[in-house]
């Protein structure tokens, strides 16, 4: 008999990523509402204090796999282990963040279950008849599709960072169980050779908070040093059009829209950018947008809640500065 | 060295999506191409077949229009292609049946090297994982760089904040991100080649599978996204409005 | 009778707008102001097999038909008209008298390096005092024993100064009139063969207009083009095919400005709706849209009626004629949708409609096709 909702959850630097804290928090209250039990699944090498965390943010049972062979996120470890786990005791529902980690355990682990995933849900309902409802973005945010798992449990589902609230962490007690780490032979094949670093210093695109965004108006990519200095201020990332990506100012992984990152921050500045339809699709889900641009015709003015026609090699460099003055 | 890119046939990025009477999305004013990362699948699958030799076989799971995404990538170089298309699979959403049908598909074309997109840009389909899994062997999803050496190739991958370089042995699946490479077009000469070319179709019954497989996960709604309207416009000159934006992303907005 | 285009047809168009966005597009804006050519994208073209479209593989080109080249010329036109004309001229009169007239020898010397793309082709026919008459050529040859002399010049020629490769007419004696006339090929950097003034010109700017100056210019024995007098002969019949050419070229300005003019009736409101609410732009969209459709069958009927080898002097002139009136029309109006943005260089229809221009005047005036239509309706009736 299958039962409670399962989180993976993802750590950086020995802590639980916000990304999982936010399915923790989501987790429990469906919980509740299910009146079942929210358990955290943590696979990893000395990540046992993780589980004292999770449990502040909601679970009543921790699932710790702990193991050299864990240390670093490897597809075919992370893949035998979780998989052995949702075959032994049977969750209902799986929910893993739709980062890039999450991105390519998911499918693996429900191929391995023998059931469906629904990638970067951005909605989930409780459902009597198929335990939950999952909204997912199709054709990268320009249409929604409601999906459930009529039959097969566990149902799984990534879900989009930012799209659930973190809850203020509570002080609980959680079961803590100790999972066997038998990694099948066949799962270690690959072999990580090299970890390279590209920290920006910034937050990642996915989940950042703020986007300041640089589109073909930025002229060259010399001139994205004046988003930096304001995504600095702001604490924010730094993305690119396609249009500024296809010209070469910046790299592939800063892109935003339907062939490059879809994002949903509070804030997204855009800058120099027209809003071509598949822009808006990437990021068309940021709760509050700002469009820069000198064409009072440009597309993005009709999403954007403000909006300002102007040069953007003033109006961005002023906002830095305002945003000091309320920084200091 | 024998090479399978698994290709998709997409709604072009441009495309505005409508919702139909019949509550489906409506295909009929769209323009269709390939996935546009398994373009980048098809140029590494012609550059490694440019080093090493052997055969590049584009395998898609759609509709019969499909066929003209395959005859794109025979344009562009393959040398033979595969449609698995079959009513009984809705293969723009039932990932689940589509990796079924590919795995094999493919198994049966004993490849070295499996090729395809990071993602699919219509239902975010991520096949490569799935695919893997089944046939049981390596996948290094949104690679950024690939080598082959002898039975096995070292792939960087992007990960969030970095890279991971990774060795796996032979076969496995890789699936490609965009900076993997810059996808060469069809030529007018290979346009005119690739008529001549192999193009097979098989059914489900044809893998010795049945629709068991497919329907795991069902669509049960379409909706398309609330308009956002357009806000206010900040008016005066630049030192000014962007004084005003900041007072407002703090005392309206309450993010700054 | 099938009015659809066949799966390798669509395959080049997608071909075609996806070589024009993607490599065209970026510096169009700066090419035209600084009235710059780009051998560099004619020398892309030629890597997709564009430039020798239609002539068979052995002369190094692919084979494929005028439909596909005409569909080629039309979505390089949609985007940007300079590179339009660049091919047009390069392929229809730079090329194809070679490969129509030439010998064995010349095609596989000069043709095939043209039409693989690492040429770059042109046509001298048009003088100060020979315009849309061809007989009143005034650039002489003679029989210089083991060479031909040439002296005269020609103005207006499309990829003068940047081409390797060009076709001349040139007179033997002016009493003979038409019947003087002889082809020869000319290679740049032939003694005696040098370039006048640039032409500035209203549109089409990042295509090449020169001035060509012969002045005992001594040109070998085997570079004269089919046999003395047979020059009018050749250039009447590349004309006849270049008219295809121009007719794609007008046919895709047209598309590329009523695309914009759709675009940004849908996007500009006005009175709080957008314009293209207002039944006065419906209408002037709906006679865009029905022009230009009209203008592609016209066109594609010429081009396929010169692949089946049936004669097709008199729809190529239809074609050119219809299309680009349609071009001037559909771009004049579409400025006037865009309103005072219509009139400023920062959108495109400004230029469209300073590139469509030319279609009623070059290769042919409209005037010209209209007696070349008129004369030969009463022929045949």
């Amino acid at each position: 008999m299958a039962k409670g909702i399962w989180v993976f959850i993802e750590q950086s630097k020995g802590s639980i990523r916000k990304v999982s804290l936010e399915l923790l928090s989501q987790g429990r209250k469906l919980a509740d509402e299910k009146g079942e039990e929210l358990a955290a699944v943590v696979l990893g090498q000395g990540v046992g204090a993780l589980a004292g965390e999770a449990a502040k943010y909601g679970a009543d049972k921790v699932f710790v796999a702990d193991d050299a062979k864990l240390a670093s996120y490897s597809t075919g470890a992370y893949t035998s282990v979780f998989a052995k786990l949702i075959r032994e005791n049977e969750p209902n529902f799986v929910m893993i963040g739709n980062t890039a980690i999450g991105k390519d355990l998911a499918p693996r682990v429900a191929t391995r279950a023998g059931v469906d995933v629904a990638i970067d849900c951005v909605a989930v309902e409780p459902d009597d008849a198929n335990y939950v409802t999952l909204t997912r973005p199709i054709y990268a945010g320009k249409a929604f599709a409601k999906v459930v798992s009529s039959g097969a449990r566990p149902v799984m589902a990534t879900i989009r960072p930012n799209t659930f609230p973190v809850s203020e962490p509570v002080s609980r007690d959680a079961e803590v169980i100790n999972a066997k780490v038998d990694v099948d032979p066949a799962d270690l094949r690959t072999i990580l050779k090299d970890l390279i670093s590209q920290a920006t210093g910034r937050p990642e695109l996915t989940e950042a908070n703020i986007i300041v965004s640089g589109g073909r108006g930025m002229k060259g990519p010399e001139n994205y040093v004046i988003l930096e200095e304001l995504a600095d201020c702001l604490g924010a990332a730094v993305g690119a059009s396609r249009a500024a990506v296809d010209s070469g100012w910046r790299e592939h992984k800063f892109q935003v829209g339907q062939t490059g990152k879809t994002v949903s921050p509070t804030l997204y500045i855009a800058c120099g950018i027209s809003g071509a339809i598949q822009h808006l699709a990437g990021m068309g889900s940021s709760k509050v947008i700002v469009a820069i641009n000198k064409d009072p015709e440009a597309n993005i003015f009709q999403v954007a809640d403000y909006g300002i026609v102007g040069d953007l090699f003033q109006v961005v460099p002023a906002l830095t500065e305002e945003c000091k003055k309320l920084k200091a | 060295m024998n090479i399978v890119v698994l290709v998709k046939q997409v709604f072009d990025t441009e495309a505005k999506i409508v919702i139909g009477a019949d509550g489906k999305i409506d295909d009929s004013n769209v323009t269709l191409i390939m996935n546009p990362y398994d373009e980048n699948a098809m140029e590494e699958a012609l550059l490694l077949k440019e080093k090493f030799g052997g055969e590049v076989i584009a395998v898609s799971v759609g509709a019969a229009k499909a066929q003209e995404t395959l005859r794109t990538a025979l344009a562009m170089g393959a040398d033979r292609a595969v449609l698995v298309s079959d009513s009984a699979i809705q293969p723009a959403s039932d990932d689940f049946a589509a990796a079924q049908a590919l795995a094999k598909a493919v198994s049966e074309l004993k490849p070295d090297i499996i090729l395809t997109g990071r993602v699919a840009i219509d239902y975010g389909s991520k096949i490569a994982g799935r695919v893997a899994e089944i046939l049981g062997i390596p996948h290094v999803n949104t690679i950024t760089k690939l080598e082959v050496e002898g039975d096995n190739a070292v792939a960087t991958r992007e990960i969030d904040g970095g890279s991971e370089v990774i060795e796996v042995p032979l076969p496995a699946v890789f699936s490609a991100q965009k900076s993997l490479n810059n996808p060469r077009y069809p030529t007018v000469a290979g346009i005119m080649k690739a008529k001549k070319k192999e193009l097979k179709t098989l059914t489900l019954a044809d893998l010795g599978l049945d629709a068991t497989v497919t329907g795991k996960m069902q669509i049960v709604g379409y909706s398309l996204p609330a308009g956002r309207k357009g806000g206010r416009v900040i008016p005066g000159e630049p030192a000014q409005a962007a004084a005003e934006l900041a007072r407002l992303l703090r005392a309206e907005a309450k993010i700054i | 009778m099938i009015f659809e285009l066949s799966e390798d047809h669509q395959m080049m168009r997608k071909l075609a707008r996806d070589f024009a966005e993607k490599e065209c597009l970026p510096g169009l804006e700066e090419r035209d102001e600084k009235e710059e050519f780009s051998r560099e994208l004619f020398a892309k073209m030629g890597e997709l097999g564009f430039n020798g479209v239609v002539f068979p593989e052995d002369y190094g080109g692919t084979g494929a038909d005028y439909i596909s080249y005409a569909i080629i010329v039309e979505e390089l036109s949609r985007v940007d008209a300079s590179m339009g004309v660049t091919l047009s001229a390069h392929l229809s009169l730079g090329s194809y008298p070679i490969y129509k007239f030439g010998t064995h020898e010349q095609k596989m010397k000069y043709l095939k390096p043209l039409a693989e793309g690492t040429a770059l082709g042109a046509f001298g026919l048009t003088e100060p005092m020979a315009g849309s008459d061809a007989s009143g050529t005034r650039t002489m040859y003679v029989d210089g024993g083991d060479c031909w002399i040439l002296n005269g010049s020609k103005i207006f020629i499309t990829n003068a100064y940047y081409a390797d490769t060009y076709v001349i007419f040139a007179q033997s004696d002016r009493s003979k009139g038409h019947r003087g006339i002889s082809a020869f090929i000319v290679e740049k950097g032939t003694p005696g063969f040098s370039f006048g003034q640039k032409l500035k010109k209203m549109g089409i700017r990042s295509s090449a207009t020169y001035e060509l100056v012969f002045e005992d210019c001594r040109i070998p024995k085997e570079n004269l083009l089919g046999k003395e007098g047979e020059g009018f002969k050749i250039a009447m019949n590349t004309l006849d095919g270049g008219r295809i050419g121009i007719a794609a070229q007008a046919l895709g300005i047209a598309q590329g400005a009523y695309e914009a003019a759709v675009k940004y009736a849908k996007e500009r409101q006005q009175f709080g709706q957008s314009i293209a609410s207002l039944q006065n732009t419906q209408f002037t969209l709906a006679d865009m849209a029905t022009q230009i459709e009209a203008a592609r069958l016209l066109v594609y009927q010429s081009a396929y009626l010169d692949s089946a080898g049936k004669p097709y002097g008199k729809q190529s002139a239809m074609a050119k004629l219809f299309a680009s009136e349609t071009a001037m029309w559909v771009t004049t109006k579409a400025v006037q949708i865009f309103g005072g943005y219509g009139y400023s260089r920062e959108y495109p229809v400004e230029r469209m409609m300073r590139d469509a221009k030319i279609t009623e005047i070059y290769e042919g005036t409209s005037e010209v096709q209209r007696l070349v239509i008129g004369s030969q309706i009463l022929k045949e009736f």
